[in-house]
């Protein structure tokens, strides 16, 4: 079956509480059977959206489309829709196969069938035994099995999930991603999920939308959105970055060349969004770990700068250098991999060393 | 041998009981709480266990004459149980307080509900405006009520101004009816207040969880927000229940030969009858009747829980 690229599809949806505007025109396309997130700072929108897609909030204007069916105003209780809360909500007057079978009461199944479907649900969030375990004797992460389970039982279309992981501990939000992942891949459903945390968002979906201020500002999968971040804000909030002002001097064979201060002058690639024009304000961004730290002079024609450490930390895994260079205000982060034991000695804060990078580390993003 | 020294109690009986005082409140929280609680235990023993136990002790004596005789016996009781129209009364009693207690309820849920869900702001102003009745006098209260049932009363002159009807109704004074909506009028705002708490304090997710999954408004209520909130239902209906069954006032005052209560004939055994021990005794059945129909309503509702699940 061709799998509808379409499958959600919201309109120039808007909602504003009193003056404020919590999503302005959003529009998006969900395809049936991604693990689709939205991501953004608290505040921007996300949450709303999401219980816009549940039924929860009622849309100011624009539509809201499900496999082709108008939902823009179909109550919450009708939606081929369901939602994980962020707390779970799990009836606490309930046990567990109760709260499971919640959902299934009035699809007039037999009592047969409620309960082979209730232990279907069981075995695919991996709760077995734990049945008739009342609402309070289990764990942060069997609460959040049931409330998948007690979702995924009815079928729905679409999952939503409200920051799925925020209510557990570290360990567990980690395996928990892997563990999510998994299950949607095996369900095969559609999920659209909330979150705050960038890894979360890069760790587990295929595409994320990075919202602001109540607007959608990117739509991609993980990795672009990281390596080809289409704004400054974007490529700030998620990852860090080292932005450095710069100017448009010339074109020169589709490339575009910047006079980027105490960078220099370089040949970058113009954003897709169209090439500036000569003379326009523009940011030449580098992440830490695209950056190279030297003792020596690099050889020439190297994109290279000089600078004076300022201040290193060892992190482990890395080490985190800060340097600092004429002309700026910020000291550049730099990341690097502690790819040998003896990688964090050898330098000393306050001593002269070169930075380095590829072309293709540094991006040129708009203002 | 130096640390010994340093570690020894200090000498002394006194210091030694000291020693076995002080670590006996640090180590033991279950002695720190009696501690905490000791004025209210004070208070209880005082003003409850006491007069009970009195109460117990002079429902075992008989009265003769002016004099009380002290042997003990159970004759008051036997005389109690052998009177169909003590037991009646008894009876009625509860089942006027069980019909009050009912109607009470009915008529808080909706105004806790109210509250609780529909009042985004100021929730206190209303619990104050709507409690506010409850300052005024009891006996103010249940005087309006003459009032407005009386034979020259509210209604009857309304209906009789509308021409509805020609001659005063009566039947609206002076019954049972007229006991349960005079009680169930001024023990509503106490009623009000453990419901409301019991909905105030429920997580709004899962009322959302139940729409998400599929239930109607109505279905929603009936299988969350009604099984969560039985508590504060229970706890209303307890507080209303059983200070109810004992009330003579409103019997009185509103309730006419039929409404009458036990509360009217246990003030007229301490007062006009002048026999403390049969009123005591009555007192002490009531409150055993009082006693196993609480526990039967409370066995009851949690069956119905259960059931409902």
């Amino acid at each position: 079956m061709e799998k509808r690229s379409d499958f959600v599809s919201l309109r120039d949806v808007s909602k504003h509480f009193g003056t404020v505007r919590a999503v302005d025109g959003v529009s998006l396309d969900i395809a049936q059977g991604e693990f689709f997130a939205l991501l953004g700072p608290s505040g921007c929108g996300k949450t709303t959206l999401l219980r816009i897609l549940g039924g929860f909030e009622a849309s100011n204007s624009g539509s809201v489309h499900i496999d082709g069916a108008d939902l823009t105003i179909e109550p919450a209780n009708q939606r081929p829709v369901n939602m994980v809360f962020q707390n779970y909500a799990i009836f606490p007057h309930m046990n567990v196969r109760q709260n499971i079978a919640y959902g299934l009461r009035k699809d007039g199944l037999s009592k047969a069938e409620i309960s082979q479907r209730v232990d279907e649900a069981v075995a695919t969030v991996k709760l077995e035994g734990l049945g008739d375990r009342g609402s309070h004797e289990i764990s942060g992460g069997q609460r959040q099995r049931v409330a998948l389970a007690r979702a995924l039982i009815k079928h729905p279309k679409v999952l939503l999930l409200d920051e799925p992981l925020s209510a557990l501990d570290k360990n567990l939000r980690e395996q928990m991603r892997v563990e999510l992942r998994a299950l949607q891949q095996k369900v095969g459903i559609t999920f659209i999920f909330v979150t705050h945390d960038q890894e979360e968002a890069l760790s587990m979906a295929d595409r994320i939308a990075v919202m602001f201020e109540g607007e959608v500002r990117q739509v991609d999968t993980p990795a672009r959105l990281y390596e080809a971040p289409a704004s400054r804000e974007v490529a700030a909030f998620i990852g860090s970055m080292n932005f450095f002002d710069a100017s448009v001097v010339g074109a020169e064979g589709g490339k575009i060349i910047v006079d980027a201060g105490p960078l220099g002058k370089m040949s970058m690639a113009p954003p897709e969004e169209g090439a500036p024009v000569k003379g326009e304000a523009v940011t030449v961004g580098i992440r830490p770990e695209k950056l190279t730290l030297g003792e020596a002079p690099p050889s020439a024609g190297a994109n290279a700068i000089k600078g004076k450490l300022t201040a290193a930390s060892y992190l482990g895994e890395r080490n985190h250098f800060f340097v600092t260079v004429d002309g700026m205000d910020e000291p550049i982060s730099v990341a690097s991999q502690n790819s040998s034991p003896m990688d964090h000695k050898g330098w000393s804060e306050g001593g002269e060393v070169w930075l380095t990078w590829e072309p293709a580390g540094a991006r040129l993003l708009r203002a | 041998m130096t640390s010994e020294a340093q570690t020894a109690p200090p000498a002394g009986t006194i210091g030694r009981l000291r020693t076995v005082v002080k670590g006996a409140i640090f180590r033991n929280a279950g002695l720190r709480g009696y501690i905490l609680l000791s004025p209210t235990l004070l208070v209880l023993l005082g003003a409850m266990c006491l007069p009970v136990g009195i109460l117990a002790v002079y429902s075992l004596w008989t009265q003769s004459g002016v004099e009380i005789d002290h042997t003990l016996t159970l004759a008051n009781y036997l005389k109690i149980f052998n009177k169909p129209s003590y037991m009646l009364l008894i009876g009625k009693s509860v089942l006027i307080s069980l019909t009050v207690t009912l109607a009470t309820v009915l008529l808080a849920y909706p105004i806790a509900y109210f509250i609780a869900f529909k009042i985004k702001r100021h929730k206190i102003v209303w619990l104050i405006l709507i409690t506010i009745p409850f300052v005024t006098s009891y006996l103010l209260r249940v005087f309006a009520w003459k009032i407005i049932l009386g034979y020259n009363g509210i209604i009857n002159s309304g209906l009789k101004w509308l021409g509805v009807i020609d001659q005063p109704l009566t039947f609206l004074l002076h019954n049972p009816t007229a006991v349960v909506i005079t009680l169930a009028h001024a023990w509503a705002p106490i009623a009000i207040l453990p419901i409301f708490v019991s909905l105030e304090k429920m997580d709004r997710s899962l009322l959302e969880a139940a729409t998400d999954l599929g239930d109607s408004p109505l279905q929603r209520f009936l299988r969350v927000t009604l099984p969560l909130s039985i508590p504060g239902v229970v706890a209303a209906a307890m507080l209303v229940f059983i200070p109810t069954v004992g009330d003579y006032i409103t019997p009185q005052l509103v309730g006419g030969p039929d409404g009458m209560m036990v509360g009217s004939l246990m003030h007229a055994m301490f007062f006009r009858a002048n026999d403390w021990p049969l009123g005591s005794a009555l007192a002490i059945v009531s409150a055993l009747a009082i006693t196993v129909t609480s526990l039967g309503v409370w066995f009851l509702t949690k069956q119905a829980r259960e059931r409902a699940v």
